[in-house]
């Protein structure tokens, strides 16, 4: 296991940040924390990352407790801050050769090292230039950058494609892609497409606590409540409505315009042929039948809004 | 180790590549000449005299006259610019967010303190070895004393360092620049001032006073006598400062 966390609790002066969370990264897996603001993602990382102590709990990486080793647990990862806060004074070059010698690195290997993060990251263009005046995304890169130095075997990156453009955006996932494997990832987003696209896994944390931990298929399949169809149907709407909604499995119908309709059912059956023949059986013409899957949006917000109007 | 010299070098490279160093190296240097010259035209003054007076030349000493109060004064110039050196150091990283980064390098409290007090310590000695012009200059004329030169100069160099651990203490205290540079210059000058207790009515509080003033100290050094108690002061200054930055880096911990 790359990360054990058990029972992790953080108080902020009396407000709860994050409460009794528990959760274990396997070596190599990309995994995404996702959650609104405020959610408690960032005090996780950070604890991860030995900022700060929790307030109770125990958190291990490699083995190595995050209080009691945090020297050794610090050696052992690279970590991207929400807020990329560089020094202003030093150009990308010396701000890198700094993150190097800070991080221990071998001063034989170090050249080599930068070389690789500074290509890694499109950063050559860059590499004299004060980091006070780098663009929001190159400051990103130069975050990224200096998170990979040394190849640690766990990267905690927080927020990583915040305020990059979309080219960009593209860029890093791909390479965060890459890392895959050979290291283990933690990140944290809130944009659901991006942790669809690049974690096996997915934690899903909400007011501080965990809400569900699956993988993103596997969530919209559980988490969807049922499955939808999209149905294109030419025929009288307040027949083929009321038609639609009364054929047993059929949770709930509802019309869009030119005869369109989303039909959401219950999992557990397939109910595309009996509804096709329910439209034939009318003499209604059916133009179009397919099924469509919850997106993570949905599964988020359903989990976030249930959670909250079970709480009020 | 290779963390102390981490962040040694990046201290560095902000000091040499921003204007605080060459403005604070400028504005000492213009003054330090100027007292130079004062204090050695003063010197030339009396040593005319001294020519139609040999019991007045008796007295005539370059070192009495021209080094221990240049020194003395310089000791004060020191005192002002000092916060000007060390305000940025920690509060600069608190502010900027870039301490999030710095403390999750896998470097310990102290490396971080001592490699911030060392790069400040080799910018004021640059500072000072700057000032050896004056005696240099001052040997071309007449004869110089380099053992109490050698002496003075020990005594700037601890009282430095012990004003440059307290600065580097009040910036760990606050993310503004300004308040840190405030805090050490109060604390610098009440540290300076203690000596003057014992000057208004020597009480067993007053010498007690006298004991922990920064000035008083230095005095011994330039004269040129270097004592025990003397060096055990600074050290101990340097380390009792440094040791509080260390406990209020550590707060973070406990107080986030």
């Amino acid at each position: 296991m790359m990360i054990e966390v058990q029972e992790l609790t953080k108080y902020y002066g009396p407000t709860l940040a994050i409460s009794r969370l528990n959760f274990e990264v396997a070596k190599g897996e990309i995994v995404g924390f996702l959650g609104p603001n405020a959610a408690g993602k960032t005090t996780t990382l950070k604890i991860l990352a030995g900022f700060f102590p929790p307030t109770s709990g125990t958190a291990r990486i490699n083995g190595f407790d995050c209080v009691h080793d945090s020297i050794e647990v610090r050696r052992s990862l690279g970590y991207l801050p929400e807020n990329v806060a560089l020094y202003q004074d030093l150009t990308v070059s010396q701000f890198l050769a700094f993150a190097a010698r800070a991080k221990g690195l071998d001063p034989k290997k170090e050249k080599a090292e930068l070389e690789r993060v500074i290509a890694d990251c499109g950063l050559k263009e860059v590499r004299h230039t004060l980091t006070a005046s780098l663009s929001k995304g190159y400051r990103q890169r130069l975050g990224l950058a200096q998170a990979l130095l040394g190849r640690p075997p766990l990267l905690i990156l927080d927020e990583p494609t915040i305020g990059l453009d979309p080219s960009q955006i593209v860029e890093i996932r791909q390479l965060i892609k890459e890392l895959a494997g050979e290291h283990t990832v933690v990140l944290s987003s809130h944009i659901l497409p991006e942790v669809s696209q690049l974690c096996r896994r997915v934690i899903i944390i909400n007011r501080g606590q965990i809400v569900a931990s699956d993988t993103p298929e596997n969530l919209s399949r559980q988490l969807g409540q049922g499955t939808r169809l999209l149905l294109t149907v030419r025929g009288p709407e307040n027949q083929v409505r009321p038609a639609l909604a009364a054929h047993p499995g059929v949770l709930e119908v509802s019309s869009l315009e030119d005869g369109r309709y989303v039909v959401t059912c219950q999992s557990d059956v397939d109910l595309r042929p009996h509804l096709a023949r329910l439209i034939v059986d009318n003499h209604w013409d059916l133009l179009e039948l397919k099924t469509q899957e919850f997106t993570l949006e949905e599964v988020f917000l359903n989990l976030v809004t249930e959670e909250e109007g079970d709480q009020a | 180790m290779n963390g102390v010299l981490a962040i040694l070098r990046k201290e560095l490279i902000v000091y040499f590549t921003t204007p605080i160093f060459y403005l604070t190296g400028f504005c000492f240097l213009i003054l330090g000449g100027y007292f130079f010259y004062s204090n050695v035209l003063y010197y030339s003054v009396v040593s005319y005299q001294g020519a139609q007076n040999p019991h007045l030349a008796t007295y005539l000493n370059p070192a009495q006259m021209v080094f221990r109060p240049l020194y003395g004064t310089l000791a004060v110039v020191f005192l002002m610019m000092v916060p000007l050196l060390t305000m940025r150091l920690l509060a600069e990283e608190k502010r900027s967010g870039a301490a999030e980064l710095l403390f999750t390098y896998p470097l310990t409290d102290w490396a971080v303190i001592l490699g911030k007090f060392l790069s400040a310590l080799l910018v004021y000695a640059l500072l000072l070895g700057l000032t050896l012009v004056y005696p240099l200059a001052f040997s071309w004329v007449g004869r110089v004393d380099w053992g109490v030169l050698v002496s003075s100069y020990l005594g700037l160099l601890l009282l430095g360092g012990a004003c440059l651990a307290l600065g580097l203490f009040a910036s760990s205290l606050t993310e503004n620049q300004i308040i840190a540079a405030v805090l050490a210059f109060a604390l610098l000058l009440l540290f300076w001032l203690l000596g003057w207790q014992q000057e208004m009515g020597a009480s067993s509080l007053g010498s007690f006073l006298t004991a922990l003033s920064l000035m008083e100290h230095f005095d011994t050094f330039a004269r040129g006598v270097i004592d025990t108690k003397d060096l055990i002061y600074y050290l101990s200054f340097i380390y009792f400062f440094l040791f509080l930055t260390k406990r209020q880096l550590e707060s973070r911990r406990w107080r986030a």
